[in-house]
């Protein structure tokens, strides 16, 4: 069982009587990548704040690196130093340079020094195009640029894992393919990944692992060519037809 | 209409030449532009003739003239007001140091989560909300009288001490309430990105909610500066010497109250390299950020 990275057993999750995760099971093993598809609503997004701490579960245990991070006794700041989140809206600090938005986490609370943070940052900049941004403020980018700064800064920390909660959802169309090529490139260094999204024909390239919830319960996990390709679940169909024809398909 | 609009001639290096529809765009937005200044300058004339009619030609005009707008009591009275200003002038600066680092301080105060800080987030609430409803004048007058009378050691027994930290009191409630709603103005989603990164609650305040927040609140602290500024002549209820008192000492031996008028222009004076000082900082942080633009 210790050979997952992350390991969720039995998530509940409510907001008041409304119940948003119920019995979620996930398992992702170190190098994987799992990717969670559904309408909105059905609980992606508050799946991914939990397993960051960003939310407090109900029930259920989740295990990161085998350690129970539910537990109310751990740090959650030395919890989500592991881990490297990406934000729909890119979440970016505005009053930050680029260089700072990345810096200041390794720096405040790695304990970096200036120098080798700045350098690891214009390393990271320079391999995804971005190192003529560097002392851009955000305000300054485009939407692509945005997103794929806010995954260096993400990465800046040296994570061992990564949910990136529908990150390409706040973007032009011709400006996500820049930030699904960043994505392909972390599957390619191996970076473990649990992913909320909505372009299928990425799910299935770049997914190990396809859920599909429906009102906050996975009623599907598979493999992306059996879950496209022949799905069990009526709902599911039912969903992916209707993906495919709003066209998003890919 | 402003001329701030970018001249026809780009700055590209192709041999651009503004079309004739665009010759004649600009040719309206001059014209535009001189009768707009032509009007407010009408405008301000006649309103201005009509108040200047008005009172002068009001039946106790004369009167009000000799005893408020009389010449030679305001060069007399000038320099005494002046020096009195001046200790206006060193409780403001002293005082706004102040205000500023205390008013963070009860604001952080009340932000703060956790158990071990029930007490503190308490003690802020309730100093916020008495002095916030104290009258200022109140505060000077039991301060400046009250506590000299417990013959506390350790504290200085002039009445400026107490006069400016009763201004103090009084004013970081209200700067403190200024710096709390800008930092509840900043999106919780910039504390969930800081907390995602892995730094602490603190960090997360001081590295992203504060820097965020102290810009947004800066044009309402600044007023509450320029309001402080003007209140500082009220610790002349204490006795002290400021710019009010000097007033008050030239009108009780002449029976004139053009002192006052005096002392009334200096503080104004005092007032406006402040306000456009907060002008110039609103514009300067638009520009900064590439904000704006034809609206």
């Amino acid at each position: 069982m210790t050979t997952q990275l992350l390991d969720l057993r039995k998530v509940r999750k409510a907001f008041g009587g409304n119940v948003v995760l119920r019995d979620v099971d996930l398992a992702v093993a170190p190098h994987r990548v799992a990717v969670l598809i559904g309408a909105s609503g059905s609980g992606k997004s508050t799946l991914l704040r939990c397993v960051n701490l960003l939310e407090t579960v109900d029930d259920g245990v989740i295990l990161l690196d085998g350690e129970d991070i539910t537990d109310p006794r751990v740090r959650a700041d030395r919890v989500r130093r592991r881990i490297g989140m990406v934000f729909q809206a890119f979440n970016l600090f505005p009053h930050l340079s680029v260089l700072d938005n990345i810096t200041l986490a390794p720096r405040k609370a790695h304990g970096v020094d200036r120098r080798t943070a700045e350098e690891q940052a214009r390393e990271l900049l320079g391999r995804f195009g971005l190192a003529d941004k560097a002392s851009e403020y955000p305000d300054r980018l485009s939407g692509g640029q945005q997103q794929r700064v806010a995954i260096v800064r993400a990465l800046a920390t040296k994570p061992r894992l990564m949910l990136l909660d529908e990150v390409t959802s706040a973007l032009d169309p011709e400006l996500v393919t820049e930030v699904l090529a960043v994505i392909r490139q972390l599957k390619q260094d191996g970076m473990t990944m649990v992913i909320a999204t909505h372009e299928m024909g990425f799910a299935r390239e770049v997914a190990d692992e396809v859920c599909f919830l429906d009102g906050g319960a996975v009623l599907e996990r598979a493999a992306p060519e059996r879950l496209f390709g022949d799905p069990q679940e009526p709902r599911t169909r039912q969903f992916l037809r209707r993906v495919t024809e709003s066209g998003r398909a890919g | 209409m402003r001329s701030a609009r970018s001249p026809a001639k780009p700055a590209g290096e192709d041999d651009y030449v503004p079309s004739a529809r665009q010759r004649e765009r600009e040719r309206i937005r001059r014209r535009t532009a001189t009768r707009s200044a032509l009007i407010a300058a009408a405008s301000t004339v006649v309103l201005g003739t009509i108040i200047w009619v008005v009172v002068t030609r009001s039946p106790g005009w004369p009167r009000v003239q000799e005893s408020f707008f009389d010449w030679g009591y305001a060069k007399r009275s000038f320099p005494s007001i002046l020096a009195g200003l001046w200790l206006n002038i060193r409780v403001m600066l002293v005082c706004e140091v102040v205000i500023l680092a205390f008013g963070l301080v009860v604001a952080g105060c009340r932000t703060l989560r956790g158990p071990v800080f029930f007490p503190l987030r308490l003690l802020a609430a309730a100093y916020t909300d008495l002095f916030r409803g104290l009258p200022l004048i109140l505060v000077i007058l039991l301060l400046g009288l009250g506590v000299p009378g417990l013959r506390l050691r350790g504290l200085p027994d002039s009445i400026v001490f107490y006069g400016g930290a009763a201004l103090v009191l009084t004013y970081s409630a209200y700067v403190a309430e200024v710096f709390r709603a800008g930092i509840d103005s900043v999106h919780p989603s910039q504390r969930a990105a800081a907390r995602s990164l892995g730094l602490s609650s603190g960090q997360a305040m001081r590295y992203v909610v504060l820097p965020q927040a102290v810009r947004r609140v800066v044009p309402p602290l600044l007023n509450d500066l320029v309001s402080l500024q003007k209140d500082s002549g009220l610790i002349s209820v204490l006795g002290a010497i400021d710019a009010v008192r000097a007033a008050g000492i030239e009108t009780a031996t002449s029976f004139n109250f053009t002192p006052f008028v005096v002392a009334g222009a200096l503080f104004v004076l005092l007032t406006i390299p402040l306000a456009r000082f907060t002008d110039w900082l609103g514009r300067r942080t638009e520009r900064r950020r590439g904000l704006g633009g034809a609206v």
